[in-house]
């Protein structure tokens, strides 16, 4: 049906050439998705119900139950991410991604923390 | 034993997801562009397609029937472009930067030669409705076949056929004119 104009087609093809997405995203978007994959692993691993009979447990869990799947989880990272962002050792090499990555995951806690106080 | 049929373990889960990130992060990433037209925004909406993908991956697969996961994906970061221009009540602020389209895969000679036509079609594809546009990125700039771009949009093959031939004229004559 399109082969009336094969020209036109080859440089649709060639106009719209696939772009590459730049380092940093691949970088950010991996840290994020580790963060939140292992995050959620030790954290469900490490849940015993004995200790959550103390409510000061109750943050960690919860966010680990966040990342695992409900809603707003993606809106949380991305407010962590941001805030991570804020600072030069984002860009800081292997000790920047690792220091950022455990911001991340503090911040994470801090906004679930947030969250569930204002229920 | 049956748990197990129906639920992976999370580690395999986990290695799974990472190979489809692995596989079409460039897809997601020229598709976002195309669709938005700004790198800022582009690298937003694929970072929010894969983060919400990540969250349905299991019933995805499971739903999937073993058919390729791309269409899925491209239908995600199309629903999130959707929202983004439904809040912002507005299309892309600026037209796609050629400049970084088109050096993407071609050598410095073919640009000049080929710039201005390539440029008139970049531009015309900003002209199309949205869903002719979205057939003809997901046609072109990740080579996808009807039968995807027909999942991705929730059309029927036939309807697809038809859109992307329609899109094809249009923009023909867009750029003719």
């Amino acid at each position: 049906m399109t082969e009336a104009a094969p020209n036109f087609e080859g440089l649709l093809r060639e106009a719209l050439t696939p772009v590459e997405p730049p380092a940093h995203l691949a970088e950010r978007l991996e840290d994020t998705l580790t963060s939140i994959t292992e995050m959620a692993a030790d954290e469900l691993e490490g849940w015993e119900l004995s200790a959550m009979r103390d409510p000061r447990n109750w943050v960690r869990p919860a966010a680990a139950l966040v990342v695992g799947g409900t809603a707003g989880a993606a809106l949380v990272l991305l407010r962590a991410r941001r805030r991570a962002q804020a600072s030069p050792a984002v860009l800081g090499g292997l000790g920047g991604v690792r220091e950022s990555a455990e911001r991340a995951v503090q911040d994470i806690g801090r906004e679930t923390r947030k969250l569930l106080g204002e229920r | 034993m049956s748990e197990q049929a129906s639920h992976k373990p999370k580690a395999q889960l986990d290695a799974e997801f990472s190979e489809l990130y692995r596989a079409h992060l460039r897809d997601v990433y020229s598709y976002a562009y195309y669709r938005v037209g700004d790198h800022h925004d582009a690298e937003d909406l694929t970072e929010q397609t894969f983060l919400q993908a990540y969250r349905h991956f299991e019933r995805a697969q499971r739903e999937s029937n073993g058919r390729p996961l791309r269409p899925w994906l491209i239908r995600i970061a199309h629903n999130l472009a959707a929202n983004l221009y439904r809040d912002r009540s507005r299309k892309p602020v600026s037209p796609i930067d050629d400049t970084t389209a088109l050096t993407a895969m071609h050598t410095t000679e073919q640009v000049v030669e080929g710039r201005d036509e390539l440029s008139r079609i970049l531009d015309g594809v900003q002209l199309l409705p949205d869903d002719r546009r979205e057939a003809l990125i997901m046609r072109f700039a990740l080579g996808m076949d009807n039968r995807e771009i027909a999942r991705a949009l929730g059309r029927s093959d036939g309807a697809t056929k038809v859109l992307i031939h329609r899109a094809i004229k249009q923009l023909e004559e867009i750029v003719h004119d």
